[in-house]
């Protein structure tokens, strides 16, 4: 599934941004193959726009280099701005035009020939499902709707790399699952994609490889499946209105045991037997067995504290 | 300054294209202040107050008030036109619209952005006072064809008032905070600039004030091409603006390059 070609799209190295005494993020490496699809994975405040902007060539980095296809982003930005496609985290639809004037304002900015463009933006409002909405005023569209603007516009240019800072924030089920279907179907073109997400339902859902980023670091990178296996293991076992001795009983057993608030958490190394274990030993316990997600993955290696 | 040399490009053109796009769309709403204010200001000023004024006298003239007086609007309208252009609009696109942000997602760079709304911001002068003087020329208030002048007049003057504008949107926080720069600098050129009275008949600390405000060396060049007054002092404010210019727009560069890339 996973199509990793030898030649990485993407290339960091020692990437840092510090604004005053913040290190927004702090010497960051990483590769992302061609046609892969990456994921930037953390809380407010891990770094993940900051990185993404940068490589977007919005922000200078303080230290460190990165490029796209081998395009230096600090030497040569023109050139990596033709070769990308951005979809800002906050909607920069031009509300002064209507939606196709939009694509086509936005396709003069690459130099594209008039045709062209115009030719791209029938097939791309057909791609998002907005043919209807074509002379619609950007103030009559729903937050769906705009994302699913933002990311054709994003597309105009056929770029190589798609960078999508939070495509599906704020929108309901179905816009986001619109959104996913729109990433995954773009895996056939080679389109190489990178994008920011705290919802690790998202992370799970279209990316090859996930890069969690807390404090302006990465913490860990691979497969969703890989990470969750690796770090909490297979299943979950969720529990409350429990006793002292079932905590104990849970400590005698191999595995990490996690309490918070009035809840219990326990990733038991060997998942098998834990089931019948409890059930014979604590039959009237309230519990659930779950599968363990990424976002177990996520919250064991970010803490379970509000950050902001 | 070589790096603003090195990133300069003709797809500065390409923001212009966009902004005039707009222009176009709403060209009815757009057209209609510079083509009725000069009619309003030459019924309310020329025949209503002009009307209890008999002659100014200028550069060695006679002249009726309105005659006096309608350059002045046409210099007005060329500070107006730029200046509100690159400060409220500008500032509209930046930080409400965030219209700079996605043109910076293309191959565009933050220097195209900025001189490209520099050269709108003329353009909206040039476009204004180029219709004002139309009938103003109807209106036979307008020497020919020594008024035609003003067109380039209004372009190196749309381009200093759009410098100076953009320099105070990229060191404004908000929208409110505009009010403080046109207390201080833009109503008194408004008034004091030789646009509704010559300069000469000030006290003379202040007419040495006056010659240091921009509009001032507008109005007199816009004066004296619309009287068809050649005067040599006509070059010393035709450098005067196209200094300021200059200045104004490294300086708008830089500080909007600060503004606009943290």
């Amino acid at each position: 599934m996973v199509t990793r070609t030898t030649k990485p799209a993407i290339v960091a190295r020692e990437l840092s941004k510090r604004y005053g005494d913040l290190e927004a993020v702090r010497g960051v490496s990483f590769e992302v193959g061609t046609g892969e699809i990456v994921g930037f994975l953390g809380p407010n405040g891990a770094g993940k726009t900051t990185t993404v902007r940068m490589l977007s060539c919005f922000l200078p980095p303080t230290s460190g280099t990165a490029s796209i296809h081998d395009v230096d982003v600090r030497e040569r930005p023109r050139e990596v701005k033709q070769l990308i496609g951005v979809c800002p985290q906050e909607d920069n639809l031009d509300p002064d035009f209507h939606v196709m004037k939009n694509l086509l304002v936005y396709g003069r900015y690459f130099g594209l020939p008039r045709k062209v463009v115009r030719d791209r933006a029938i097939e791309l409002l057909a791609f998002v499902a907005l043919s209807d909405k074509a002379h619609a005023e950007i103030q009559a569209l729903s937050g769906g709707m705009k994302r699913r603007l933002v990311l054709a516009r994003a597309l105009l240019n056929e770029p190589k790399v798609l960078i999508l800072d939070e495509p599906t924030t704020g929108l309901d089920p179905q816009a986001r699952h619109a959104i996913w279907d729109r990433i995954r179907s773009l895996r056939s073109h080679g389109t190489t994609v990178l994008l920011t997400t705290h919802y690790m339902e998202e992370a799970s859902q279209v990316c090859d490889r996930v890069i969690v980023m807390d404090g302006g670091r990465i913490l860990l990178e691979g497969s969703p499946l890989e990470l969750v296996e690796r770090e909490v293991g297979r299943t979950v076992v969720e529990a409350w209105n429990y006793h002292e001795d079932f905590v104990q009983f849970l400590h005698s057993l191999p595995g990490r045991l996690e309490e918070v608030a009035d809840r219990l958490y326990f990733y038991p190394d060997e998942s098998d037997h834990v089931d019948r274990l409890l059930e014979q030993r604590f039959p009237h316990q309230e519990r659930l067995i779950r599968r363990a997600t990424l976002e177990d993955v996520f919250l064991k290696l970010t803490g379970r504290a509000l950050r902001d | 300054m070589r790096a603003i040399v090195r990133n300069a490009s003709l797809r500065s053109f390409r923001v212009w294209q966009r902004d005039m796009d707009v222009y176009l769309t709403n060209w009815k709403t757009e057209f209609l202040p510079p083509l009725s204010e000069p009619v309003l200001y030459v019924f309310a000023f020329g025949f209503g107050l002009g009307s209890l004024i008999h002659r100014v006298p200028y550069e060695g003239r006679d002249l009726t008030y309105i005659r006096f007086m309608a350059p002045g609007i046409v210099s007005i309208a060329v500070m107006f036109w730029s200046y509100f252009e690159t400060t409220y609009s500008s500032f509209v696109r930046m930080y409400y619209q965030r219209t700079f942000d996605a043109i910076l997602a293309t191959p565009l760079l933050v220097e195209d952005v900025i001189l490209g709304e520099l050269l709108w911001g003329t353009t909206k002068a040039l476009i204004a006072s180029t219709i004002m003087l139309g009938i103003l020329w109807a209106l036979g208030l307008v020497a020919w064809p020594s008024g035609l002048w003003v067109i380039p007049v209004a372009l190196a003057g749309g381009a200093m008032f759009s410098a100076m504008g953009l320099v105070v949107t990229a060191v404004t926080k908000n929208i409110s905070s505009f009010n403080l720069p046109m207390f201080l600098m833009i109503t008194p050129m408004f008034t004091f600039s030789g646009t509704f009275f010559p300069v000469g008949i000030l006290p003379k600390w202040a007419v040495w004030i006056a010659w240091c405000l921009p509009l001032t060396h507008v109005s007199y060049v816009v004066r004296a091409a619309v009287l068809g007054l050649p005067r040599a002092q006509v070059v010393w404010s035709c450098l005067y603006i196209l200094g300021f210019a200059v200045v104004f727009t490294a300086l708008a560069l830089k500080l909007m390059k600060r503004r606009l890339i943290q």
